[in-house]
């Protein structure tokens, strides 16, 4: 199905691996995910890459997972806002869960996300962990 | 606005292995043809919310489905909005008779989920996020609400846990009243906070369960209800939306798409939150029913809490919330949810909620979610004098 798509990976191969994203050539308005239209009406963006740094927003430990991510479960998944400005949803890796805490400082680290079946791809992406 | 009532009708909600997709809509179909005692060529176009059809079932064309099973030709459409696909149905037909093109609709609400294993129901709900920007990253919906939860908690600790969990048990004490609920047991605090945990800090008995059932409900034009003698009336729909994603809100401890919709509809009703009798609202995980009592008014936000101290949501409280049970004790055949919603909500302005009826109703709201508060809406119900 779509979580066994490698084309999709492909697609969106400069935010997932290269951590890219977008600013509003108007207003200045960061963010990670593409965007159609800017909240300023602005459909105009030039390419940003953000350091990897932020802050830990909320997070939560998921218990039962999707089937795709079983074997990892249970693990943590929390919203960041990154120091350029924009919110990012990512797992956080490398840490015990009862050590983690809003406002905490966040870095980004690239891993695997999983396989697809037997003889599918593998698919990777960000993942945040404790700033060292 | 000023739509009527007609007919209600219902399934049992649970695990209905004896029953597929299309027995299930045909269940509740002829109930709520029997309940306005009409007959099918009567009804002008019909209406049917599902999500799940085509990823649990295979089954799409939903809206034919519901046409084909009365064996009429009908204008007939699937709708859906997520968990508020229900309401969004609701809403259209009601469209359909306000545009004059129809004046008796059939609204139907079906989801058939227990088929298949947990993990495929969890990535099909899933959809109502952001695939992209949450599902990849291995978030499920009841870890979107856990991010709601911790920011909700940790800006508002005047929500202890005990409180978020007398939303389940009250819920559950509603749900042992009705006949038609997935649940009929009493739980107690300890039930909730001992209970599994699924993703923290929301344990199994902060989530709604995965349920089958169908709901259908029949309106009329104002003209056409008054001939046939409906006592209920919908006066107010109001629908609001928001971000697909969590990071794309303005705000991690309120749905505002629930504000927006709420404000829509109780002008169109010309009410105020003080005037409400009662509300069915989308407990899908009990966090999201203290959003969702701020969101209609009753409490401010970062005080719904107070609603929970004094058992003034209880079916002979100050202001009664979810008698059917809610999404939690009931159960969430999402699709069917929203006009489960109407069909509670109708039957407390009838009268005959029995073991649970709120005395001296008059005026009740419904208030259903999509995804995390991507889609919600609202719905104002009057006693016909």
């Amino acid at each position: 199905m779509f979580r066994d798509s490698s084309i999709i990976r492909w697609r969106n191969y400069s935010d997932r691996y290269m951590l890219e994203g977008y600013e509003c050539t108007n207003c200045g308005k960061k963010y990670f995910e593409k965007k159609g239209m800017c909240v300023c009406g602005s459909l105009d963006f030039n390419n940003l890459s953000f350091c990897g740094k932020g802050k830990i927003v909320s997070f939560t430990k998921i218990h039962s997972g999707p089937e795709v991510f079983q074997e990892q479960t249970p693990y943590c998944v929390g919203i960041i806002d990154l120091d350029e400005g924009a919110r990012i949803t990512a797992q956080i890796i490398d840490s015990k869960y009862k050590d983690l805490s809003i406002g905490q400082e966040v870095e980004a680290v690239f891993r695997k996300f999983y396989k697809s079946g037997e003889k599918g791809v593998i698919h990777y992406g960000t993942k945040f962990r404790p700033k060292f | 606005m000023n739509v009527g009532v007609l007919g209600i009708g219902i399934t049992k909600f649970g695990e209905r292995w004896d029953q597929g997709l299309r027995e299930l809509l045909l269940d509740a179909q002829v109930k709520s043809l029997k309940d306005a005692n009409i007959t099918a060529d009567e009804i002008d176009a019909l209406y049917t919310g599902n999500m799940g059809g085509g990823s649990l079932s295979g089954q799409l064309h939903v809206g034919a489905m519901a046409s084909e099973n009365l064996n009429i030709n009908k204008p007939a459409i699937r709708v859906e909005g997520a968990c508020a696909s229900g309401s969004l149905a609701l809403r259209q037909g009601i469209l359909a008779i306000e545009s004059g093109e129809a004046d008796i609709v059939q609204v139907n609400g079906v989801e058939k989920m227990t088929d298949v294993s947990t993990e495929q129901v969890t990535t099909m709900l899933m959809g109502a996020g952001d695939e992209e920007l949450e599902g990849f990253n291995g978030l499920t919906f009841p870890g979107l609400y856990a991010l709601l939860a911790k920011a909700y908690m940790t800006k508002y600790p005047a929500l202890t846990r005990d409180l978020l969990a007398e939303v389940s048990v009250k819920n559950h004490f509603h749900g042992a009243r009705n006949p038609y609920c997935q649940f009929r047991k009493e739980i107690t605090i300890d039930t909730v906070k001992n209970a599994t945990m699924v993703a923290d800090p929301l344990t199994l008995f902060d989530c709604s369960p995965i349920t089958d059932g169908a709901a259908s409900i029949i309106l009329a034009s104002e003209e056409k209800a008054k001939a046939l003698g409906s006592k209920v009336s919908i006066v107010g729909s109001g629908v609001g939306t928001d971000s697909l994603s969590l990071a794309r809100r303005n705000t991690l401890t309120a749905i505002p798409a629930g504000k927006i919709a709420a404000k829509i509809a109780y002008a169109q009703a010309g009410i105020t939150a003080e005037q409400v009798s009662f509300a069915e609202v989308h407990d899908c995980f009990t966090i999201a029913e203290i959003m969702a009592v701020e969101a209609l008014g009753f409490a401010k936000e970062g005080e719904g809490y107070k609603l929970y101290e004094n058992k003034d949501t209880y079916f002979d409280g100050r202001i009664p919330i979810n008698t059917s049970g809610g999404l939690k004790a009931c159960g969430h055949p999402v699709g069917a949810t929203g006009i489960k919603q109407a069909i509670e909500a109708t039957m407390q302005l009838r009268g005959t909620a029995k073991d649970r009826q709120v005395k001296n109703a008059e005026i009740g709201v419904t208030h259903n979610v999509g995804g995390s508060g991507a889609t919600a809406a609202v719905h104002v119900f009057k006693k016909v004098k």
